[in-house]
């Protein structure tokens, strides 16, 4: 059998490759097995690396550690606990919530801990207001024309105003349906 | 622009010109940005991924760096369509499994491709041809300045843009570039030169991106750190270890036509008659095979093939561009034909 990926040299090397939940057959001759394997190490390197730091609780005590678990961040619910199962942050406001642990963290991915890069060049308001057309009130705003209807004593966009306010409430606080990280629910797919 | 018509039109950074581009096929950058307020997109429930979706919507239509792309919405998008655009380098197999509430902006020389609710709320890819990360960055800077007057992005002073993975914060920043190094394979050099890049904290990755074999002698080198350093020294440094490949493969392509030009040009020769006369012919042979005519055109040996051909080559023999061409679903075998027909019309003389 010959190699599959020079097509030359004799296959002695053979191995059952899973990719995008396709099976696939290789045939490898050395040469094309090492280069292989190698290459392999390299993609896991990262992954691997940051399944291990993200696991920096185990360096804490199990008291710390519980309280660490029970650390959520406000803003979108996220727990600490969330984060080490899945590696990913739930919002821009979960940095501040866990920044005291996110700091070391930042500091063994990357080697440093402060930004030196560019920043935004911050809202033109012509702009934004063009695009916030587009986008639907938060809570706050909502609440600042509710009083504002009542003070101009338009009852009917109040209660409308009301309506709406209860129901962005109500979808803040439903619970999060799809905390499985997506790479596990591939292999269904 | 239109869907429909990409099929007929190849993306600009296929062009095989700029700087070194017998060696270096393409410079990439891509940026991860959020917008503040709503929740990354693993975590963020329908009607906050629908927000996002319309708020970048109207932003890029209001930059005038993104004229006359399309917004793709890949929810109602086949599995055919969605692997087109993945084989075109536009977007990742991570958006095309799973794409609800997920979109692709689009420009029309498809060197501009912005994925929305990916990992990311916003993941920005610049590609350019040749070895020519200053242009490419050129044109990311404005995007994103662009972009920042319009949405307000996840940002603190400390840790730079946030991102939903920590591996991507402070620039959320990573530059790529997607070698052609043939001849440091067949002087196997090439296992020395890749683990010196490992341990300069880059990453080595396949023609097809994560998860693939480099196949057909590409690789494709990237940071690995973003926070800590300015978007251009990143960069600096990225130019800094591909001018020494570039130098070590340009030595080892004089030393095998010094010292081997008959096994060259044999093997060279051989590829591209493969290639003219096949009528069945699989995508690793593919990949081989048009490796080798690339080479030899690089090097003047076959001078009757233009390098951008043999580049659209490339993208055009995977499945889904062949299944397109067909406007139906194929086998693996009838790919197999329908990858040699579309090869010998473009090639055969
Ligand atoms: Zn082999
Ligand atoms: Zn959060």
């Amino acid at each position: 059998m010959i190699c599959n990926i020079c097509n030359k040299n004799q296959a002695t090397v053979h191995l059952t490759e899973i990719v995008d939940d396709k099976m696939s057959e290789l045939h490898l001759c050395d040469d094309c097995a090492r280069k292989k394997s190698m290459q392999m190490e390299q993609q896991f390197g990262l992954s691997d690396l940051l399944a291990g730091l993200v696991d920096y609780g185990k360096q804490l005590s199990s008291v710390d550690k519980e309280a660490t678990a029970a650390m959520h961040c406000s803003a979108c619910g996220l727990t600490y606990e969330d984060f080490r199962k899945i590696g990913r942050l739930g919002c821009g406001e979960c940095y501040t919530a866990f920044a005291k642990y996110l700091g070391p963290l930042l500091k063994r991915i990357h080697g440093a801990n402060q930004h030196v890069g560019k920043s935004p060049k911050g809202i033109s308001e012509a702009a934004y207001s063009e695009v916030l057309k587009t986008k639907s009130p938060t809570v706050n705003e909502l609440k600042v024309s509710l009083q504002q209807a009542i003070e101009r004593e338009d009852f009917e966009e109040a209660a409308l105003l009301r309506d709406a306010i209860k129901e962005s409430e109500s979808k803040m606080k439903e619970p999060q349906n799809n905390k499985e990280p997506e790479k596990k629910k591939r292999a269904k797919q | 622009m239109k869907f429909e018509d990409m099929l007929d039109r190849t993306a600009s950074w296929l062009k095989g010109s700029g700087p070194n581009s017998d060696i270096v096929i393409s410079s990439r950058i891509r940026l991860a940005r959020n917008l503040e307020k709503f929740p990354f997109p693993h975590w963020a429930k329908k009607p906050d991924s629908e927000q996002v979706l319309a708020l970048a919507a109207a932003a890029f239509e209001k930059t005038p760096e993104l004229k006359d792309g399309i917004f793709l919405r890949l929810d109602d998008f086949d599995n055919v369509d969605k692997q087109f655009l993945v084989e075109r380098h536009l977007m990742s197999n991570e958006h095309a499994i799973r794409s609800s509430q997920k979109a692709l902006f689009i420009n029309p020389d498809e060197n501009v491709a912005i994925m929305v609710n990916e990992e990311d709320h916003l993941r920005i890819q610049v590609m350019e041809s040749g070895f020519d990360l200053d242009t490419t960055w050129r044109i990311m800077d404005s995007i994103d300045n662009r972009l920042s007057e319009v949405l307000t992005y996840a940002f603190k002073k400390e840790w730079g843009y946030l991102t939903a993975c920590p591996t991507n914060t402070g620039t959320g920043m990573r530059g790529s570039i997607m070698l052609h190094l043939p001849a440091l394979v067949m002087t196997r050099q090439i296992n020395r030169v890749l683990e010196a890049i490992a341990k300069l904290s880059f990453t080595t990755r396949g023609l097809y991106g994560e998860g693939t074999q480099a196949s057909g002698n590409f690789f494709q080198i990237s940071n690995q750190v973003s926070l800590g350093s300015k978007e251009e020294e990143i960069l600096g440094n990225i130019k800094g270890v591909i001018k020494q490949i570039i130098e070590q493969e340009e030595k080892a392509r004089e030393s095998l036509v010094a010292e081997h030009r008959e096994m060259l040009e044999d093997r060279i020769w051989r590829s591209y008659g493969t290639l003219k006369n096949a009528h069945i012919i699989s995508s690793n042979e593919t990949v081989e095979l048009l490796s080798m005519l690339r080479l030899g055109a690089d090097l003047g040996i076959v001078v009757d093939v233009e390098r951008s051909l043999i580049n659209e080559l490339f993208i055009l023999t995977q499945p889904s561009h062949l299944q397109k061409f067909e406007n139906k679903k194929l086998s693996a075998n009838e790919r197999d034909v329908k990858r040699a027909q579309i090869i010998r019309e473009r090639i055969g003389g």
